[in-house]
């Protein structure tokens, strides 16, 4: 173990940049930890519950806050770090309020922005009052109330897979990963916080590909009777009554499909982040026809950039899950401090 | 007479390229169908015939079009060309005037010097000489544009320059070699008689001073024969074919002759009538945006005169119709792309050298596979109405068009029918451009079936798309308007009061409405009654496609945001509030290349309705027409 204190930079306070910040600060390290909003947390701040065991997720965010109380750590928020630059041997390091700062490696965790909704015009968010993405069915678990626009209890909610994934349209041929588990155990939530709404979920495929999502996919037909029907939204509009009409092909049944809804989450996918986009061009960084950043290697190098001394941790790279994510985010540190060490 | 041997390759060429010009002639002139073989005939002793000969002063010797758009280049073309033609004349007439006697053979004109080494030593000779001399460096001039074009395109103001095939190389080498070869040759002999004007005189006196002219001359009078007599004979099977088939292509145009649908003599003249000039090339966005450089309009022309297989050449267009709008020549390019498309799958078979002369017949089309039917489709019982409101598939993917103009019909009163509200058969243009028109034609057929029962005198569609095909391609009885020329109907006859935003905009021409259906002053009238219209930079006829085109069957979306991206940028240059367009497909692919909020004139309108208290300024057209005649 290295006895001499190094300086990291964390860009990035969600989930990959915390866990990474404690690591390091574990081992003594002196960690500067950046965050451009004004609370640490990420996209996890605004999540209710976690697949696939439902439980809430204010325990990962109360593991991830005791992570990062570690007086090594020095946090900023509402600052995100611009620019990265090797200056001989250390990274020098612009931030966004015109400060600099000189760190002997440094991590960056800027994560991903969820895919504008409006982008798909034809599902109609932004249009429609009542249709929302599954950010948006987050935030209505929080306040504890499934309501559509003008306070009715919905009967039937449609869930939209793939938002912005898998969709040559809008320049996204990566799939997000997440969405599917995702629609799954929201479907489940609402079945259980409204017995009476049906719940359909359209998706191309169902990829449940991490551990327990096919036993949490079964128990959801089984258990909770929520309907899936595989086929793509075509577009959805309103009818007389206000109600939601969406245009569905049941590829299994092979026809087309008209369906009235009170409500359609849209999952929304995954994407590199804006900021994370503005500090890799500004640093010259490659990144992959997915636009997330590029890896050294796809296989033993996947935290590693083309920079000496800086990190990729987390969904900066690639679309991951909660569990993934802080699996990534430790390799970076193990990567970091074999540099460190041996430079 | 030995020594005149060297004017044998010459005539050779010359005499072939004469005969093979009348022969290739009534090939196409028999292979035209009998109204068009009437048309040219009736051009042939009317006035089109004057437009042609004007045309063909401008456009083939003097190059106007090229040397607005580019005056190097145009230079360039026209020193060959003019002045090529004028050293004939003047070539000519002095032959007629000095020469041994009048009507003396083409061969006395060309090599005049060889034949009258003294002559133009004073008095009219003399002036003739100097004219002479004068065109043969205006065409040097040109041609050392040529060669710097050829080699450094850049210097030329073109961004590409159009890649050879080997025949075009040894036909060009030939064209490169006639004038300075011809330069040499008369002032070697010039120098060896002490005569020629300021150019064939200085030099040949200059040689002379180092050089035995006179035992040199001969040869390059052998070279400059050779080059002439190399450059006809290849003439059919390279690209400099166009100068004599452009003129054709003129005449056949000004006689009233279009592309049509199928394969013709006028595709195969258009074909041969490409100088490869390279103007689509550096026009087209997929060129300079996505950095797609091998399926623009001179290599989709040139293939098939070629004979190669373009498969993928025609499908990979976004078919804009800008290279169109700027080809010199006029060639009816989209047509030329779409009769290629229809013609669908077939065998391909390299073409051998001589097949280049075009004198074995023509390939048979292949059929397609006719196994496709939309038999199963349901007809439904039509509504009666007025108007009929036809959103069309690409509306329905931008729902918030078809809420405003449902607000803006609502507003002004209008009763229609929506036909497909609760989803509607696919107007048939986007398998047209595919160039499936036998499919196309079956849901031209069931639609018209619905339009023609509804007994509607007025069909209204928010697509460009939909509305090129049903203006072009179904036969009906009902005024076809996109909803930007029936918003500004429904404005001048007052029955649609609207505020006034106070936003800045500027307005992008969809391809299918401005450059493909002729329709620019409408939405500018309609957007300028409703909010600050603010100038493109390029717009109108030379307006940008957006990327998103149907037209392009195998473009990727990745290369699509990169078209779409430049656009944008260009659009919103001057940093409007707002980007406007007329065509869903515009809005959602330049809304995901920009920060600025793009919108369709539908819901620009939709916003400058009166809210529901009435608190916007209304006005009708009237009044906006009377502040705007007070200054």
């Amino acid at each position: 173990m290295s006895t001499v204190t190094k300086h990291v930079v964390v860009a990035g306070g969600g989930v990959a940049g915390m866990e990474a910040a404690g690591a390091l600060a574990e081992l003594g390290h002196r960690v500067t930890l950046i965050e451009k909003e004004q609370k640490p947390g990420g996209h996890l701040k605004q999540w209710h519950a976690l697949f696939p065991d439902r439980r809430p997720a204010d325990d990962v965010r109360k593991y991830l806050s005791r992570r990062i109380d570690n007086r090594n750590i020095k946090l900023f928020t509402g600052i995100s770090v611009e620019k990265v630059r090797k200056q001989g041997h250390d990274l020098h390091i612009e931030l966004s309020d015109g400060s600099a700062l000189t760190a002997d490696a440094a991590i960056i965790a800027t994560g991903f922005d969820l895919f504008d909704a409006r982008r798909k015009e034809e599902y109609g968010y932004g249009i429609y009052d009542n249709v929302i993405t599954s950010a948006g069915l987050e935030d209505m678990f929080n306040a504890g109330r499934i309501t559509t626009a003008d306070g009715r209890t919905p009967s039937r909610i449609g869930l939209v897979h793939c938002v912005g994934s898998r969709d040559e349209k809008v320049d996204n041929n990566h799939c997000s990963k997440v969405c599917c588990v995702t629609a799954v155990k929201q479907a489940i939530e609402v079945r259980q916080k409204l017995p009476s709404c049906e719940v359909f979920c359209f998706y191309m495929d169902m990829r449940m590909y991490g551990p327990y999502y096919e036993e949490l996919y079964r128990e959801s037909q089984e258990v909770h009777n929520v309907n899936y029907i595989r086929g793509k939204v075509s577009e959805a509009s309103v009818n007389i009554n206000n109600r939601l009409v969406v245009k569905v092909e049941d590829t299994l049944a092979g026809r087309p499909l008209r369906m009235e809804l009170d409500m359609l989450v849209l999952m929304v996918g995954m994407e590199m982040s804006q900021a994370g986009t503005r500090l890799a061009e500004a640093s010259a960084l490659g990144r992959g026809i997915n636009r997330f950043l590029e890896t050294g290697d796809h296989h033993y190098g996947n935290n590693l950039g083309h920079v000496k001394g800086l990190f990729y941790a987390g969904t900066c790279t690639a679309p991951m899950n909660i569990t993934d994510t802080i699996s990534h985010a430790r390799a970076a540190v193990t990567e970091t401090v074999r540099y460190l060490t041996t430079r | 007479m030995s020594s005149d041997l060297f004017v044998i390759p010459f005539n050779i060429g010359l005499y072939f390229i004469l005969v093979y010009s009348v022969v290739r002639s009534t090939i196409w002139f028999r292979q035209l169908s009998r109204s068009d073989k009437l048309r040219l005939q009736r051009g042939f002793f009317g006035m089109p015939f004057m437009q042609s000969l004007k045309e063909i002063f401008m456009e083939s010797l003097l190059h106007r079009k090229i040397f607005m758009r580019n005056p190097v280049l145009g230079y360039m073309h026209m020193s060959l060309a003019f002045g090529w033609f004028l050293l004939i004349v003047f070539g000519t007439i002095e032959a007629d005037f000095f020469g041994e006697k009048h009507l003396n053979p083409p061969s006395h004109a060309i090599f005049f010097r060889y034949f009258n080494p003294d002559h133009g030593a004073a008095g009219l000779p003399k002036v003739f000489g100097f004219w002479m001399d004068l065109l043969l460096a205006f065409i040097l001039s040109g041609l050392l544009l040529a060669m710097i074009k050829r080699f450094i395109p850049g210097l030329m103001g073109m961004k590409k320059t159009t890649k050879h095939t080997w025949t075009d190389r040894i036909a060009l080498l030939s064209l490169w070699m006639i004038f300075p070869a011809r330069l040499l040759a008369e002032s070697l002999t010039s120098g060896a008689h002490g005569s020629g004007s300021f150019l064939t005189g200085n030099l040949g006196a200059q040689l002379a001073s180092f050089l035995p002219v006179a035992e040199l001359a001969p040869w390059f009078w052998w070279l400059y024969s050779l080059s002439l007599g190399t450059f006809f004979i290849l003439l059919p099977v390279s690209r400099y074919f166009h100068i004599p088939v452009e003129l054709l292509l003129i005449f056949m145009r000004n006689s009233g002759i279009r592309t049509g649908d199928k394969p013709s003599s006028l595709t195969e003249v258009q074909t041969h009538a490409c100088s490869s000039c390279g103007v689509c090339i550096s026009i087209c966005q997929m060129s300079y945006a996505a950095g797609i450089n091998d399926i623009q309009s001179a290599y989709f022309v040139k293939g098939l005169r070629n004979g190669k297989d373009i498969a993928a050449i025609t499908a990979n267009c976004l078919m804009c119709g800008r290279c169109e709008e700027v080809c010199p020549v006029g060639i009816e390019l989209g047509p030329m792309r779409m009769i290629e498309r229809r013609q669908g799958e077939r065998e391909f078979k390299p073409m051998r050298f001589i097949d280049g002369y075009g004198l074995n017949g023509k390939k048979a089309p292949v059929e397609k596979d006719p196994t496709q039917s939309y038999g199963y489709l349901v007809r439904n019982e039509p509504v009666k109405a007025d108007v009929i409101f036809f959103a069309g598939c690409m509306t329905h993917l931008t729902p918030s068009v078809i809420i405003a103009m449902k607000k803006i019909m609502d507003s002004a009163g209008v009763r229609y029918h929506f036909m497909d509200e609760n989803g509607g058969v696919c107007c048939g243009r986007p398998l047209m451009l595919a160039g499936r028109d036998r499919e196309a034609r079956e849901l031209i057929n069931y639609n018209s079936d619905i339009i023609w029962r509804s007994g509607a005198g007025i069909l209204v569609t928010s697509c460009p798309i939909c509305y090129k095909i049903f203006n072009e391609s179904y036969y009906l009885d009902t005024r076809v308007m996109h909803h930007s020329e029936f918003i500004n109907h429904l404005i001048e006859e007052g029955s649609l009061r609207l505020g006034y935003l106070h936003r800045k905009v500027v307005y992008h021409d969809p391809c299918e409405l401005g450059r493909g259906s002729g329709i620019y002053d409408e939405p500018r009238e309609v957007i300028s009654y409703v909010a600050d219209l603010q100038p493109a930079t390029q717009e109108g006829s030379m307006s940008l496609c957006c990327g998103g085109s149907l037209g392009n069957l195998t473009l990727s979306s990745g290369k699509r945001a990169l078209i779409a991206a430049d656009a944008a940028k260009i659009l919103t240059s001057s940093a409007p509030d707002e980007l406007i367009t007329a065509c869903p497909l515009c809005k959602k692919t330049l809304g995901q290349a920009t920060e600025t909020k793009v919108a369709d004139i539908a819901e620009l309108v939709a916003a400058a309705l009166p809210g529901p208290k009435g608190r916007a300024r209304v006005r009708t057209k009237k009044t906006l027409v009377r502040v705007h005649d007070n200054g």
